[in-house]
């Protein structure tokens, strides 16, 4: 009972903390696509194809889309980016970027402070901007309330909102965002450099399919896209890891499980000796005998089995409740594990059963 | 025994001829020397012997719980020496019935289970069984305790319910071994009336004692000394 309580409980944890850590993978990786122009004929730098502007506008359509914006690198030439302070600090080399304004909550985008630009600053070409983590440390700005400026060349931009994490586009943190808008006007921004899409759970294999005909349906196959792994597949892996561990356990418990019923068996054997001499004297033969003991360990080894389960499964549910888990437990598991004790109990009735069918009924009359 | 002319003898149950019975060594005990013994149907016999003389290794043997090392024996015109062990306990189950000196009833089993199991391995049905083995407590007078625990009976009652189990079967011999020895004075009064009535009601019945006053109930009494019989 306590072997299949061990082997149920312990596969049981296993698949709930492996679903755990491939659910936390997911949130970070497995529902980001991002769709970037193919290479031209194979050649590198050369673009095979421009992103249009309207992509997030199409890809927004698609169900399992949850957010998505475009990225671009800014070519801001030579231009410097100065704070306004009061030292009147010298000129960084920093990059700009410009986004749409779905382009924070495709990168789950998080705000230390004041708020992201919106379709309206994109439209009306607006001079605002909003600094990566890093930027804003290297330019000194820590707040936005009393609405401080930065200038990008000659420019000046009013900074609305700082940055404190993105996730997949790590290069946001070091750089000015500017709207799409803003950038077209300033400096003749041609066409996104890549798309960002944040799918739902599990949508990212089937966006990944969709998207490139959705922004290209002439020539999809100019465009590359970059999706997680296939479904699962980072799952299973650590799936398999952590259960190779626990079955190793759950078959050593299991074992030793067996041993208990080999020598409660064995035990009650010798305890019944005249027993088997009775029902020798009355007519059973040594395979009646032998029968008996056997359906009696696996009758052990099922209740086992099924004690074991419940206990198993019990754990199962009260340790992911109290980490507030999903438990993840796979039926035939659940319902092969009492007829995993039932073999048990035959395996280790076995010698047992043949030991009882073997007395000799004078010996077994005389003993008790 | 006499037996009138023209008369034919009831049918022979047990036929012993010759049997011997040695325990291999060191050092070799020979346990039964060149026994010749007839048991015929309806006869009431008693084997009576002090301890050591053979007499529970005889038993053995007549209950096929043993085999022979020599000799014939045949049982209700079986050759059992030929027998395979599957078939001996086949035999066994259907030709005889026991009644041992510490009655062996199973503990967990109501006085009715104890008394049906006899008929488990000869394979009656469930129901049958149940039927017949309230009417075997009946014939020995316990039909009010057929669902009690062996555990709450006296000695005697409990000797009785063994009989039952012995009878329930309808088998051609009764062996008894050392019936009374566990019992008091009056319980075992009553366990030799009990076997007079069988005896009078046709069965066949061996029941080996050292104890001279139950072997005097017997119609024919055979005492065995060092392995060998003498009458």
């Amino acid at each position: 009972m306590l072997g299949v309580a061990a082997l149920v409980g312990t596969v049981g944890l296993g698949q709930t903390a492996a679903g755990q850590i491939s659910q936390k993978f997911d949130l970070a990786q497995a529902t980001r696509v991002v769709v970037e122009p193919g290479d031209k004929n194979g050649q590198e730098g050369e673009a095979a194809t421009e992103l249009p502007w309207d992509a997030p506008l199409r890809l927004g359509r698609l169900n399992g889309v949850e957010a998505v914006g475009t990225v671009s690198t800014v070519n801001i030439g030579d231009d410097l980016v100065r704070s306004v302070g009061l030292d009147g600090s010298e000129g960084k080399a920093l990059n700009v970027m410009a986004g749409s304004a779905g382009l924070f909550e495709a990168v789950r985008a998080a705000l230390k402070t004041g708020r992201f630009f919106d379709a309206g600053h994109d439209q009306r070409a607006d001079k605002v901007v909003v600094l990566g983590k890093h930027a804003a440390e290297r330019l000194g700005i820590n707040r936005v309330d009393g609405q401080p400026a930065v200038f990008i060349g000659d420019q000046p931009y009013t900074v609305i909102g700082i940055l404190d994490s993105v996730s997949g586009r790590a290069e946001l943190n070091d750089a000015l965002i500017i709207p799409n808008g803003t950038a077209k006007a300033a400096y003749d921004l041609k066409a996104p450099d890549a798309i960002e899409i944040r799918t739902a759970v599990g949508a990212a294999q089937l966006i990944a399919g969709q998207a490139p005909k959705a922004i290209e349906p002439n020539n999809p196959s100019n465009l590359s896209v970059d999706a997680p792994p296939k479904q699962g597949a980072v799952r299973k892996g650590v799936e398999s890891d952590l259960n190779a561990l626990f079955l190793l356990l759950g078959a050593v418990a299991l074992l030793v499980g067996g041993l208990g019923i080999a020598n409660v068996t064995l035990l009650s054997v010798l305890e019944r000796i005249g027993e088997i001499g009775l029902r020798r004297a009355l007519g059973a033969a040594r395979r009646h005998i032998a029968a008996q003991f056997l359906v009696e360990s696996v009758i052990v080894g099922l209740l086992g089995g099924l004690l074991g389960t419940a206990v198993g499964v019990l754990l199962t549910v009260g340790v992911s409740w109290s980490k507030d888990w999903t438990p993840i437990l796979d039926n035939t598991l659940a319902f092969g594990s009492p007829l995993l004790g039932a073999v048990i109990g035959l395996i280790a009735g076995t010698y047992p059963a043949w030991k009882a069918s073997a007395i000799q009924p004078i010996t077994a009359l005389r003993g008790a | 025994m006499t037996v009138p002319v023209g008369v034919a003898l009831p049918a022979p149950v047990v036929e012993m001829i010759g049997v011997r019975r040695f325990f291999p060594g060191p050092p070799e005990v020979e346990a039964i020397k060149d026994v010749d013994l007839t048991i015929r149907q309806g006869e009431y016999l008693s084997i009576v012997g002090p301890s050591g003389s053979g007499k529970s290794t005889l038993l053995h043997l007549l209950g096929l719980l043993d085999n022979p090392s020599g000799g014939v024996y045949r049982l209700d015109g079986v050759d059992t020496m030929s027998l395979r062990e599957r078939r001996r306990a086949v035999l066994r189950g259907e030709r005889i019935g026991f009644v041992f000196q510490s009655f062996h009833l199973l503990a967990h089993r109501t006085v009715l289970e104890n008394v049906a199991l006899s008929m488990v391995y000869v394979g009656v049905p469930r129901r049958e069984r149940m039927a017949r083995a309230r009417v075997a407590l009946e014939r020995v007078g316990l039909a009010h305790r057929m669902d009690f625990g062996p555990t709450t009976l006296s000695g005697g009652e409990r000797q009785r319910v063994a009989i039952a189990r012995a009878l329930v079967a309808e088998p051609s011999l009764l062996l008894a071994d050392e019936p009374t020895g566990n019992l008091d004075s009056a319980n075992a009064e009553a366990i030799l009336e009990l076997f007079d009535e069988l005896h009078a009601g046709g069965m066949t019945l061996a029941v080996i004692t050292h104890d001279d006053h139950v072997s005097a109930r017997a119609q024919r009494r055979v005492r065995i000394v060092d392995g060998t019989l003498q009458w």
